[in-house]
């Protein structure tokens, strides 16, 4: 076995050594009705040349994004990430290399991870920002256990227009908590005018609003996050597609108090769902209330600077059971890719891709809206935005599949009664020629 | 040297090697500044076309302010982040012993095959029909993770292992609120994992905290003593964080289920009995599976990882969306389970690039290959307690399983710490045993050398160890106590980090300012 590098003749003398007869000696304390006697029911090793043939025909069975005209957002979406990210985070001293609690002897991990959270922060708008979350769903949720600490009240207001696995894991994570919950989780409202101010009372802890939301609108979050502040809750900004933080206004200038973010736009492949990147952000007040890690500067035992995992006093594996966190990990390699990436592209590269991927969307809308039998909701829009058309959705989203063309993510895999919507993303990648096989395969299909 | 003062200006260290030099760089070891510190404002390292943009249509709402991100080219890039790659010490560069988290070598070949077009570049939500091949990896890997351990049911979709952790207590929950009795506490032992009970308060349980026995196991009449009908389900590790196997784990199992409650088993030290022993067949309800330890998927430096969860028969009504069903040929994906008692844990369907690699480590081993990987981790974390029993103190009776506990006996008045220890073991090349955890033994060492060591690479780290050991009775403490004198830092000091925290990088104040 390739990876295994004893030998018989190792394990013999290691037995010898320790004056122990078999290997199965040292299983004594396993109690024999429990014990197999052999290899389970399994196939049995192979070299790498038959396994990873067995692979490439699974992957094969999949349609790869980048071999159709391809437009799927809805909380995940397809960027060109830079050669030299991908070769800098599978490097062997990122790559396995563990948690840096030995600070010492992980330097470098510590030293990109405060360059992420400055990135982030700066992103953002916010003051500080974690290490990152398991992903922005998962963040969205630690965001909510956060504002309720913060304030010490339950009620939680999600906008209907907030991705809806990031509502569901909201309600998964304050399910079973030892105090009541009120979760008001609203409509969706594809077309917007929703209107949030009016639910506010004295209970709440938080608003959740993601901008650019669910179907792609971008809202102006000022008057809401004054809202919010006035009844003494916390304002929770969403953020799906990092970048867009290169083109619209910062929800720290609007008056968020947490952001969470997904950041596998940056840096980070598809990967069908995971790993992705969650980004977590706030402002400098609630630091002590934040989840998840944190690194921080110091100095070492001769005044020169480094990095450390810091307040771990808010951690599981100090506080156990009173820590603002079960959690004990980061995404860090999905970190370090974002944090190479958004190295490369600096602002200038940011505010660059974030408006070519505005404009290329703004043609796409433009070129369905000329599709008869299409509608086109949205009045504003970053990168993705959301159509009607008169058939369902989810129907045509699949007659555009069997026509090589990924065209988008039917609402209906989401909301049961929204069965004729469909959001749709684009971004550099897409040519004018993907565009123009979409507008094709949907005008067929709609015929 | 110096170890209580701090000069200010940059210094080059101990007196082992002559002078400073002009950069501060010591050939190899080479200081490298801040992103933000290098010249990069304004710069940017992509070559991307400027947009076609008449009109805009962002509502008015367009980031108009400074963002304050510096860029950087190609070649400084991979400079900077190549620079700081090697400050880390990583498996690839030595034996990794950190107890508790199995650093075993990563295959490349996963790495190879996570990143096909076929895995890497496609997206959750394309229609399910265009991502077959992926449901089949996640079929096959819930069949090669429920026949490992014996139980029917899975939830492939928790993130990490403290993930997983609250999956499986929450299906519990449910299962019990489900018979109309949800129950309040949680046993868990003192030598948990952290995340143990904080796991089970985000649950909206209690915890109880069950004491160990001299032999380092459950105290089984202690936990009889705690079980009563308001007790939920017990947390176990199995292997325990003491490195030992749980040998009355059966009779432990038959009390708690007799007392109306689950055995939930936090499955973090599976690599010790993969292949060997069915936790089902002991009686446990639901263990979670960390991905990056047993199946070797990288820890990538704190992450990602992936955290499974397998159910016995009784909960398997209760595993959250998503999963994946077959009908016939077709493989379907359950998004929404309507009225669902446990719901979506994440967005998604779980860490497929962890899935797919997990599987192809699998693949690789073969269910033989997978017992043997049982049989050396235990093999050698063995012959590491018995080559150093004689200069170190073992804090249970042997055989262990995949791990060594030491305590810091065996350096009673050397005046040298257990951190003292793990810090002299970095000067000589080797990343720190976990240290002070357990917490029921005092100054804990718990060393986890994995199977993928050779002979000659435990010998060697065996013979630092002795060294160490020897050196602190012979009273050399100045190795320990300067110690880490060797590393691209020495020791830092973490109690300022946490009273003023500077969390992000800020500009430097005006020259004129400074001191």
């Amino acid at each position: 076995m390739r990876y295994l590098p004893l030998s018989d003749a190792d394990r013999r003398d290691m037995l010898a050594s320790m004056g122990v007869g078999a290997v199965d000696d040292l299983f004594r304390d396993v109690p024999q009705a429990a014990r197999l006697d052999g290899p389970l029911d399994l196939p049995r090793q192979q070299g790498e040349l038959e396994v990873q043939r067995h692979m490439e025909a699974l992957a094969a069975r999949n349609v790869s994004a980048g071999s159709v005209p391809f437009f799927v957002g809805a909380g995940a979406y397809r960027h060109h990430v830079p050669a030299s990210v991908q070769h800098l985070m599978q490097r062997g001293e990122f790559l396995t290399a563990y948690t840096p609690y030995q600070p010492e002897i992980s330097q470098g991990t510590l030293q990109y991870l405060f360059e992420f959270q400055t990135q982030v922060a700066r992103l953002t708008g916010m003051d500080v920002a974690n290490a990152s979350m398991y992903d922005g769903s998962t963040g969205c949720g630690e965001a909510v256990l956060m504002a309720q600490r913060v304030t010490k009240r339950r009620k939680v207001i999600l906008s209907g227009n907030l991705h809806p696995h990031y509502a569901d894991v909201v309600d998964t994570v304050t399910r079973f908590t030892p105090e009541e919950e009120t979760i008001v989780r609203r409509a969706p409202a594809p077309q917007g005018g929703e209107d949030l101010i009016g639910l506010i009372d004295e209970a709440t802890s938080c608003v959740v609003v993601q901008n650019p939301d669910f179907f792609g609108q971008i809202n102006d979050l000022t008057d809401l996050a004054a809202a919010v502040h006035e009844a003494g809750a916390l304002l929770i900004v969403v953020v799906t597609e990092a970048v867009s933080l290169g083109a619209i206004k910062s929800p720290g200038e609007m008056g968020a108090d947490i952001v969470v973010g997904e950041g596998q736009s940056i840096g980070n492949s598809l990967n069908f769902g995971g790993p992705y990147l969650g980004l977590f952000a706030t402002r400098q007040k609630y630091v002590r209330q934040m989840p998840g890690r944190l690194c921080g500067e110091t100095v070492d035992s001769e005044g020169r600077r480094g990095f450390v995992l810091t307040l771990s006093t808010r951690e599981q594996h100090i506080r156990r059971e009173k820590a603002t966190s079960n959690i004990c990990t980061n995404s860090g390699l999905c970190s370090l890719a974002f944090t190479i990436h958004m190295t490369l592209l600096g602002e200038e590269g940011l505010r660059r891709l974030a408006r070519l991927n505005h404009a290329k969307a703004i043609k796409t809308a433009d070129t369905l809206a000329r599709v008869p039998g299409v509608e086109v909701l949205n009045e504003t829009f970053f990168n993705e935005f959301t159509i009607r058309v008169p058939r369902p959705a989810a129907q045509v989203v699949e007659l555009l599949a069997q026509r090589k063309v990924l065209g988008g993510v039917p609402v209906s895999r989401f909301h049961d009664e929204l069965d004729d919507l469909i959001v749709l993303a684009v971004t550099e990648t897409n040519t004018d020629e993907d565009i123009a096989a979409l507008a094709a395969a949907l005008t067929e299909v709609l015929q | 040297m110096n170890r209580q003062g701090r000069p200010t200006g940059p210094s080059v260290s101990t007196g082992e090697t002559a002078g400073a030099t002009w950069t501060g760089n010591r050939a190899l070891a080479l200081d490298e500044k801040l992103l933000f510190e290098l010249d990069g404002w304004g710069r940017t390292g992509v070559d991307l076309p400027e947009a076609e943009l008449q009109a805009d249509r962002l509502g008015g709402l367009n980031r108009n302010k400074p963002i304050g991100l510096p860029g950087l080219s190609e070649p400084q890039a991979v400079r900077h982040y190549t620079r700081l790659s090697r400050k880390n010490y990583a498996i690839d560069m030595g034996l990794f012993p950190l107890g508790s988290c199995t650093m075993k070598h990563n295959p490349r070949l996963n790495e190879k095959v996570a990143g096909l077009a076929g895995f890497a570049d496609i997206h959750p939500l394309q229609p399910v029909s265009t991502v077959q091949g992926a449901l089949e990896v996640m079929e096959q890997l819930a069949y090669w993770l429920t026949t490992l351990t014996g139980m029917p049911g899975v939830a492939l979709s928790p993130k990490a292992g403290a993930h997983g952790e609250l999956c499986g207590l929450m299906v519990i929950r449910a299962a019990l609120e489900a018979r109309g009795d949800a129950r309040s506490r949680i046993l868990v032992p003192e030598s948990a994992h952290g995340t143990n009970p904080a796991t089970a308060a985000l649950c909206g349980y209690t915890v109880d905290s069950i004491p160990a026995t001299p032999a380092g196991r459950v105290d089984v009449n202690a936990m009889v003593a705690k079980l009563g009908p308001d007790v939920a389900a017990l947390m176990l590790t199995n292997p325990n964080t003491c490195g030992l196997f749980e040998s009355d784990i059966i009779e432990i199992a038959e009390k708690v289920h007799a007392a109306g409650a689950f055995f939930y088993c936090d499955g973090a030290n599976f690599n010790a009995i993969v292949g060997k022993v069915r936790p089902g067949d002991l009686g446990i309800d639901a263990m979670h599976i960390n991905l990056h330890k047993t199946f070797s998927t990288p820890h990538g430096g704190g992450g990602p990882g992936a955290g499974p969860v397998v159910f016995s028969e009784a909960l398997m009504p209760f595993i959250p969306p998503a999963y994946v069903v077959r009908e016939g040929q077709e493989l379907r994906l359950v998004e929404d389970v309507p009225h669902a008692q446990v719901g979506r844990m994440t967005a998604f369907h779980g860490q497929m690039g962890m899935f797919v690699r997990a599987l192809t480590y699998m693949l690789s081993h073969g269910g033989d290959g997978l017992r043997q990987v049982a049989e050396d981790a235990v093999l050698n974390a063995n012959y590491i307690r018995e080559s150093l029993k004689d200069v170190m103190t073992p804090s249970f009776d042997g055989p262990c399983m995949h791990e060594a506990l030491f305590d810091d006996r065996f350096l009673k008045d050397t005046g040298v710490s257990t951190l003292d220890f793990a810090k002299a073991l970095i000067d000589e090349g080797y990343h720190p045993m976990t240290m002070y955890f357990p917490l029921v033994v005092h100054g804990a060492m718990l060393v986890e050398p994995t199977e993928t060591e050779s002979k000659e690479s435990l010998d060697d780290f065996i013979g630092a160890m002795r060294s160490l050991a020897l050196a602190a009775k012979a009273g050399d403490t100045e190795r320990f106590a300067a110690a880490p004198r060797f590393a691209p830092v020495g020791r830092l000091d973490e109690t300022r980090a946490a009273r003023t925290p500077i969390l992000t990088w800020q500009e430097p104040e005006p020259k004129a300012a400074a001191e």
